[in-house]
């Protein structure tokens, strides 16, 4: 069979495992819609974080990322995987005991007023909308690229099957197919490493094979063969870092607290029975997310060895075949700036931007491009996202398996998605309705509305999936500092001082907030030409002024509170009763 | 947990592991994976230069090792001061 042939048939058995899980899970109470009734075992939990947590990003661009950036890649490595320890040490627990359904729930009930929720609930959807944004338009590429859709064909196919079971669903259904989703994705994560750990290596075990020798006879560790590689093509080092270390620290500080603090990671941790349950679930989910975690950077380094060992120098005419496939696909683009019908790949752009293709044949036969050429020596374009894209075919694998790894691109795309269509419906229907403009609803109308607004996030993803506003990458980086700089901090202050009252806290997020958006927004988009190291303050990038905003809100708050009156002595009691396990399960009874 | 006194010093111990934890967290990720990556380079283990092997491998495993360790801990600690929720009927749902 062709491989367009396996796509279908793994991508169409993927889809029909989803919506028959889907059916059999639907929700039928606002409780099992929101936090699919607080009885979700902690292993299940932990896999459905897992996949909630890993998008189409992880999955098809992380391995590509750290494969051009070699070392200095780690800070997505250890970044993404980090905020799981605070997640599980400093939140977790407390919000479980907390109970109810949603930070904005917690933000304003431990500081009783409904400022501090409104802000949070801005917070969660604007975090929520760019990151559901650029999971659709993953959906859309990856169906364009192994179905021969157009995008948009592949953004509204994605819509339909997200509509269905996360508006039928909710986050019982969600969590369900979540879990199939992770058993997809893992797999077709890992099926092709192992292939290509054991071509590379002769250990079939990617973290093994990392750290191991060469199977081509001559001893050399893999690495170092890596190092003398880039080193002899004019690229840094690949075990060398170029970014400046107290920028690295800064911009993983961020990501790490960042992600500690995103509301649709966040509320996983409500949907598990008990506190010792939503200590355990978050070890579970970490241990299945350092399981592609941990492969990535062997993939990355495996591409790039055989990268460098079979393009650079040779003639267009007789390079790999998998490097004239991509480019018929655009992901990969050659101009021959010397005329000597070799490709010369070193450090530096081949040409500002994606490249434009004209029509008709260079003369060794590659696709001319009308891209101005810069006038470093590199003549070769190459996609990150192909590293994993492309893979099965560098490894030689069988077709099946090219099908898979597109059945895994998806099933991390819609998973993530639906994650956090959950959580906007969430913050429409529970914290904005029944919270704060008609508490006397219902929870039959209540569930409805949740659908509804499910229904109406799906139709405003897929219309940003297939007009992307041109911020939506960019913003997806930040939404980590903006969440670092202005959830985190109200949170922890919340649980672990008793003293910190609503002055402080909603001051601390206004602080923060502002400073890293404004910093941001001024290199970004006000002044994009004074976006270098020597214009940035104390030497930090926007994508790691979260954790210096983030040092900010605490001291505004710390400072703000100490001169506020202490918060009344119920809140301090609600404190006193989130810090100990007892008692956990309440909160749910009560207001479902 | 009868008493405010037994209260305060659950909290005490539960402080006292996480700032331990803690530690470890900070110095194998930001510490060995950022701050001194260069200095241990010098090392190896394995094919790996090691301040690389903490910044791509190590950290990661030992933030997995670290979660287990908080939970083995706390449950412990639930249970000396007996407010785990299995010997407790009021933690239970229905």
């Amino acid at each position: 069979m062709t491989v367009a042939a396996w796509t279908f048939v793994m991508v169409g058995l993927s889809f029909a495992l989803y919506i028959a899980v889907a059916i059999w899970t639907r929700a039928g109470s606002t409780g099992e819609f929101y936090v699919a009734g607080g009885r979700v075992p902690p292993v299940v939990n932990g896999m459905a974080t897992a996949a909630d947590w890993m998008s189409a990003a992880s999955f098809i661009s992380m391995a590509g990322i750290i494969s051009f950036s070699g070392r200095d890649g780690s800070r997505y490595l250890m970044g993404w995987t980090g905020g799981y320890v605070l997640l599980a040490l400093l939140l977790a627990p407390y919000l479980r005991k907390f109970g109810k359904y949603t930070v904005p729930d917690f933000v304003g009930d431990r500081y009783g007023s409904d400022v501090a929720r409104l802000v949070a609930v801005v917070c969660a959807l604007f975090v929520s909308f760019t990151y559901v944004a650029g999971q659709m338009r993953g959906v859309g590429i990856v169906f364009s690229q192994f179905l021969g859709v157009p995008i948009d064909v592949g953004v509204i196919i994605g819509m339909g099957i997200v509509f269905f079971y996360a508006v039928l669903g909710g986050m019982k259904g969600i969590t369900y197919t979540q879990v199939a989703q992770y058993c997809v994705l893992i797999f077709a994560y890992m099926v092709p490493a192992f292939f290509i750990a054991f071509q590379m290596t002769g250990n079939p075990i990617p973290q093994l094979g990392l750290g191991g020798t060469l199977s081509d006879g001559s001893g050399v560790h893999l690495l170092e063969r890596l190092d003398a590689l880039s080193t002899d093509l004019g690229f840094t080092r690949y075990t060398d870092g170029r970014l400046g270390t107290f920028d690295l620290f800064c911009i993983t500080t961020a990501l790490m607290v960042g992600t500690a603090g995103l509301p649709h990671v966040i509320v996983r941790f409500y949907t598990v029975p008990k506190v010792a349950a939503a200590r355990i679930s978050a070890g579970w989910a970490l241990v299945f997310i350092a399981i592609l975690y941990t492969t990535a950077p062997a993939i990355a380094a495996f591409v790039r060895t055989n990268l460098l060992q079979t393009v650079p120098g040779r003639p267009y005419a007789t390079a790999p075949a998998w490097l004239h496939e991509w480019e018929s696909t655009n992901l990969i683009a050659w101009t021959d700036k010397n005329g000597d019908g070799l490709i010369d790949f070193t450090d530096g752009p081949a040409f500002a931007g994606k490249p434009a293709f004209a029509d008709g044949r260079g003369p060794h036969g590659e696709r001319v491009v009308t891209n101005v050429p810069t006038d470093n020596a590199n003549e070769l374009y190459i996609d990150r996202d192909i590293m994993v894209l492309a893979n099965p075919q560098i490894a030689r694998l069988p077709n099946w398996v090219v099908g898979l790894v597109a059945a895994g691109g998806l099933a991390a795309a819609l998973s993530t998605a639906a994650g956090l269509l959950l959580v906007i419906s969430t913050s429409v229907a529970h914290d904005l309705c029944k919270k704060v403009i008609a508490p006397q609803i219902s929870e039959r109308r209540e569930l409805v509305i949740a659908r509804v607004a499910a229904g109406v996030a799906v139709c405003v993803a897929g219309y940003f999936g297939i007009h992307p506003p041109g911020f939506v990458a960019e913003v997806v980086a930040f939404a980590f500092g903006l969440a670092a700089s202005s959830f985190f901090p109200a949170i922890i202050l919340g649980i672990f001082s008793r003293r910190m009252n609503v002055f402080g806290a909603v001051s601390g997020m206004i602080v923060g907030l502002s400073f890293t958006a404004g910093y941001i927004v001024y290199f970004k988009f006000v002044h994009p030409e004074l976006n270098d190291a020597a214009h940035w303050w104390w030497g930090v990038s926007p994508e790691g002024i979260g954790t210096i905003g983030m040092l900010f809100n605490l001291a505004a708050a710390v400072l703000v509170a100490s001169v506020t009156p202490a918060p009344p002595e119920a809140i301090r009691r609600l404190v006193e009763d989130i810090r100990v396990p007892r008692g956990a399960g309440e909160a749910h009874e009560v207001s479902a | 947990m009868r008493t405010s006194s037994d209260r305060a010093s659950y909290w005490r111990w539960n402080l006292f592991w996480l700032a331990i934890l803690l530690s470890i967290w900070f110095l194998a990720s930001l510490g060995c994976g950022v701050l001194w990556v260069d200095w241990l380079d010098r090392f190896r283990i394995g094919g790996f230069p090691l301040g690389f092997w903490f910044a791509q491998q190590g950290s990661i495993l030992i933030f997995v090792a670290l979660i287990f360790a908080y939970v083995w801990i706390m449950n412990r600690l639930d249970r000396r001061f007996g407010v785990d929720e299995q010997s407790g009927g009021r933690g239970r749902r229905p």
